[in-house]
């Protein structure tokens, strides 16, 4: 019972259940109302910071073969890490949708949204001494936005046609109009260095909350305070974070349960309800944007028929694949690749349901005939070849055979994603829609992963992404999605969550639906309870 | 020079050729994996732009006959080269990991070994009797149990319910040696029950044979016990098979541990191995597989002549 209160007494600190409620759920406990208001009191007060301490994560997603370069930065523990030493110019705030200002101390657009003025906060300090400036934030966007860079960026910055220095901000004129510019600056990958990096991009030095201490790639990385950190009261409350490299779901768990690590990501769905049994075990889930899946290639026969796409589209039973592949951590996809994750979602657009009768007749009206093949590996998702066997079968229910074939995971993403015209895969969506249809929908697109390439879609992704009217984007963005729900060659079951974990005593947890483990930055913001 | 020198000469140079030859099927193997360096280190995003730089940068471009020549030249002058993701020398990220696996398997070996002897003695002096089999059922539910299940096992029980010993292994440098320790005695104690098996009945299998003979017959009948029967008589003449056994579990200790590593979040040669093998990291890869076949040489040319060594027979060739 107490474990039950000191939960709900959270809750309320946290925001996540109101007072009344929580005055309720104490009384159907049988505890007095006097007790369970001392209780909240108490709980409210556990939400000032503590001070100091060794804060300590386990994460998947480290690999021997990582390095500090935040060009280079792809997997989740130097995302991680990254947000521990690295100081971005914006980040984005923990309802997911909006900027918090960080070296940028303001960013300003043209009314062409064309040209963009970054003021660049002064006193900020790099953990060698150095004073933050402008010439460092233009050197960091010129060695991530060179042609020649390996930077996971350059495709974002590819579209800045000059950068020049006024005073204390940088200014950029962008070749083509983009009102989404400062939700760029927010990618992981553009941590802001001293002389932006050129010189030694793997020297693990910015201006984040932390200074790199310890680096043993694929086993385990370290962070001391920077006491020089611009905004100490904010972030960086323990006095040592680390990072421990668990790839392995099981060791991860119980490595939380055993009081080694005090947070962990990736808690798969299936074993959720038996973790959150676990006394002092929190789960922190949120809806993000990323989503699984099934891509099909516009221009390849079979699938360039606009109704054989459709009878695939309708022969997914959605609401199963989310019970049973996500064990309900996830909300049904509806065939485009936005949800209500994302700033500027209508969601008004009608859920398409399964429906075999449909997927029958529009199978019939497309007059193919022989199986379909679909390619499926583990490493498309977790739980992607069970997907695609779920599938095969409420296909076969509307009369469409399905043939599967499981693909090594290794060389999977070189050789059948983008290469093969029917296979699953993932993707892990973008901070707006605009980047997201840029990324993957655009017909001049190297991602076009279902070689979508329709000349008026093409011209309202431009049109939109200039449109400094938000209810007018809005409106775009809505007949964006329903276009390519309509006739796009995507399938999509689902979005998922990110799930993590916190163990006993761990405060100050604000999920943020940018990213996992509180879009990275939950070893800055979350302190271990005296 | 005595036969025993110029033999042992002989074994090592058989072992260097062998790794000649193991050498040219490693680079050859590493050639045929799919995919390709660069997609594998720069992942599903990215542009193909960013992937021609980084294969010019790499020199993949080359051909394959020049790539293994200048590898090999490397190898015998020191270098092992540099690893491609990381742009760090294999020579010096490489030889923490070899000494964590090292560090592993040589406390497993020193308690797996003698219990396993022990117990093969043991299990031939009770023959077909109850502790025989309660020995040998014992270490074969122990070997036939996959790795994974016992370590779970011993991480459910050990690390979460009674909170003995951490379930992660992470070891680092500066770490006291009985902090590291501590930290090991799940996974070591995985491997024992792993290897414990195979050695233990080899052991008795290979003391029952000896049983046979008629010099064990004589031994009997003139009234000597039955263990000094098997510490004098059986036991120096089953030796070489034993040292065999012990060997190859030895070179397994260090070879195949990557599931124990996973589990345990360990950091040896495996989880290295594979990580690198996941990021088509060659040069690393071609190191490590450099390493291992050459402890499995090493420590098969050790049992060759342990063997040879304690054999009368071979030792004074007519």
């Amino acid at each position: 019972m107490s474990n039950e209160l000191e939960f709900l007494s959270r809750r309320v600190a946290a925001g996540k259940l109101n007072r009344r409620d929580f005055l309720g759920r104490a009384a159907a406990l049988g505890v007095s109302a006097a007790f369970a208001n001392s209780l909240l009191s108490s709980a409210a007060q556990a939400q000032t910071p503590v001070k100091g301490g060794l804060l300590k994560a386990g994460l998947q997603g480290g690999e021997s073969s990582n390095v500090l370069d935040p060009a280079l930065n792809l997997s989740q523990v130097t995302f991680n890490f990254g947000k521990c030493w690295g100081e971005l110019l914006v980040e984005m705030s923990p309802d997911g949708t909006t900027l918090e200002n960080r070296i940028a101390e303001e960013i300003g657009g043209s009314s062409d949204a064309k040209t963009w003025t970054m003021k660049i906060r002064k006193g900020i300090e790099f953990h060698n001494g150095k004073t933050v400036t402008a010439e460092d934030v233009k050197a960091t966007l010129e060695r991530h936005g060179d042609p020649n860079s390996k930077s996971a960026s350059l495709g974002i910055l590819a579209g800045i046609e000059t950068m020049k220095i006024d005073g204390d901000a940088v200014v950029v004129t962008l070749k083509e109009a983009n009102a989404d510019f400062p939700y760029l600056m927010a990618d992981y990958h553009l941590v802001i260095q001293p002389n932006g990096g050129k010189d030694n991009p793997n020297e693990g030095i910015s201006a984040g909350p932390y200074k790199v201490a310890v680096n043993e790639p694929g086993i385990r990385m370290g962070g001391e305070k920077f006491a020089n950190y611009w905004q100490g009261d904010r972030f960086g409350h323990a006095a040592q974070v680390e990072i421990i490299v668990i790839n392995d779901a099981t060791a991860r768990t119980s490595a939380l349960q055993g009081g080694q690590v005090h947070m962990i990501n990736r808690v798969e769905p299936k074993i959720v309800e038996l973790i959150k049994r676990v006394p002092g075990v929190t789960i922190q889930n949120v809806a993000g944007r990323g989503f699984y899946p099934f891509n099909m290639f516009c221009d390849t026969a079979p699938f360039d028929n606009a109704d054989l796409r459709m009878a695939l589209k309708l022969a997914m039973d959605r609401e199963e694949l989310l019970q049973k592949i996500l064990f309900g951590y996830g909300s049904v996809g509806n065939d485009f690749p936005i949800n209500s994750a994302y700033p500027l979602f209508a969601d008004d657009i009608e859920q398409r349901k399964f429906d075999p009768e449909a997927a029958a007749a529009a199978y019939k009206k497309s007059g193919h005939s022989g199986s379909i093949l679909l390619r499926t590996s583990d490493v498309a998702f977790p739980g992607a070849v069970d997907a695609a066997q779920l599938y095969q079968q409420s296909c076969a229910k509307a009369g469409i055979t399905i043939e599967i074939k499981r693909e090594p995971g290794d060389g999977y993403w070189s050789e059948v994603w983008n290469k093969q015209p029917f296979s699953l895969s993932y993707w892990g969506g973008r901070p707006t829609q605009d980047q997201m249809y840029s990324t993957a929908y655009l017909s001049s697109a190297d991602w076009n992963d279902t070689r979508w390439k329709n000349p008026d879609f093409d011209k309202m992704v431009i049109t939109a992404r200039a449109e400094l009217d938000e209810a007018k984007r809005k409106a775009m963005y809505r007949d964006m999605a329903v276009m390519m729900r309509d006739q796009g060659g995507l399938i999509v079951p689902f979005f998922n969550q990110y799930i993590d974990a916190t163990g006993k005593g761990v405060q100050g947890w604000k999920s943020n639906p940018a990213a996992e483990m509180c879009n990275g930055h939950a070893l800055l913001m979350c302190w271990l309870e005296a | 020079m005595s036969p025993i020198v110029k033999l042992i000469a002989q074994r090592v140079a058989l072992g260097v050729g062998l790794l000649l030859a193991v050498s040219v099927l490693i680079f050859a193997g590493t050639q045929i994996l799919p995919g390709d360096v660069a997609q594998s280190i720069l992942g599903q995003a990215a542009t193909p732009q960013a992937l021609a730089n980084l294969r010019a940068e790499l020199g993949l471009d080359q051909p394959a006959y020049v790539r293994y020549f200048a590898w090999l030249g490397g190898i015998l002058t020191g270098d092992l080269g540099t690893a491609l993701t990381t742009r760090q020398e294999i020579a010096t990220t490489l030889p923490p990991r070899l000494w964590n696996t090292l560090f592993l398997a040589f406390w497993a070996a020193i308690v797996a070994v003698p219990i396993s002897i022990v117990l093969g003695l043991l299990a031939v002096r009770y023959r077909n009797g109850p502790i025989d089999k309660a020995i040998s059922g014992f270490a074969l539910a122990s070997t036939s149990l996959p790795e994974f299940f016992i370590g779970y096992l011993l991480i459910l029980f050990l690390a979460v319910k009674v909170q003995w010993f951490p379930s992660i292994s992470t070891v680092y440098d500066g770490m006291p040696f009985l902090a590291k320790l501590h930290a090991i005695v799940l996974p070591a104690l995985v491997l024992v029950l792993v290897v414990l098996a195979h050695m233990m009945r080899m052991t008795r299998a290979a003391i029952l044979n000896v049983m046979q003979s008629a010099y064990v017959e004589t031994a009997e009948l003139k009234g000597v016990g039955q263990f000094d029967i098997i510490r004098k008589h059986a036991f120096p003449n089953a030796i070489a098979p034993i040292i065999n056994v012990v060997m190859l579990n030895l070179a397994f200790l260090v070879v195949g541990v990557v599931v124990v590593e996973v589990i345990f979040v360990y950091p040896g040669m495996g989880q290295y191995l594979v990580d690198h093998v996941a990021k088509r990291d060659v040069p690393v890869v071609q190191a490590v597989g450099l390493i291992f076949a050459a402890v499995y040489i090493g420590l098969n040319i050790v049992a060759d002549v342990a063997g040879i060594l304690t054999n009368p027979r071979l030792r004074h060739p007519k």
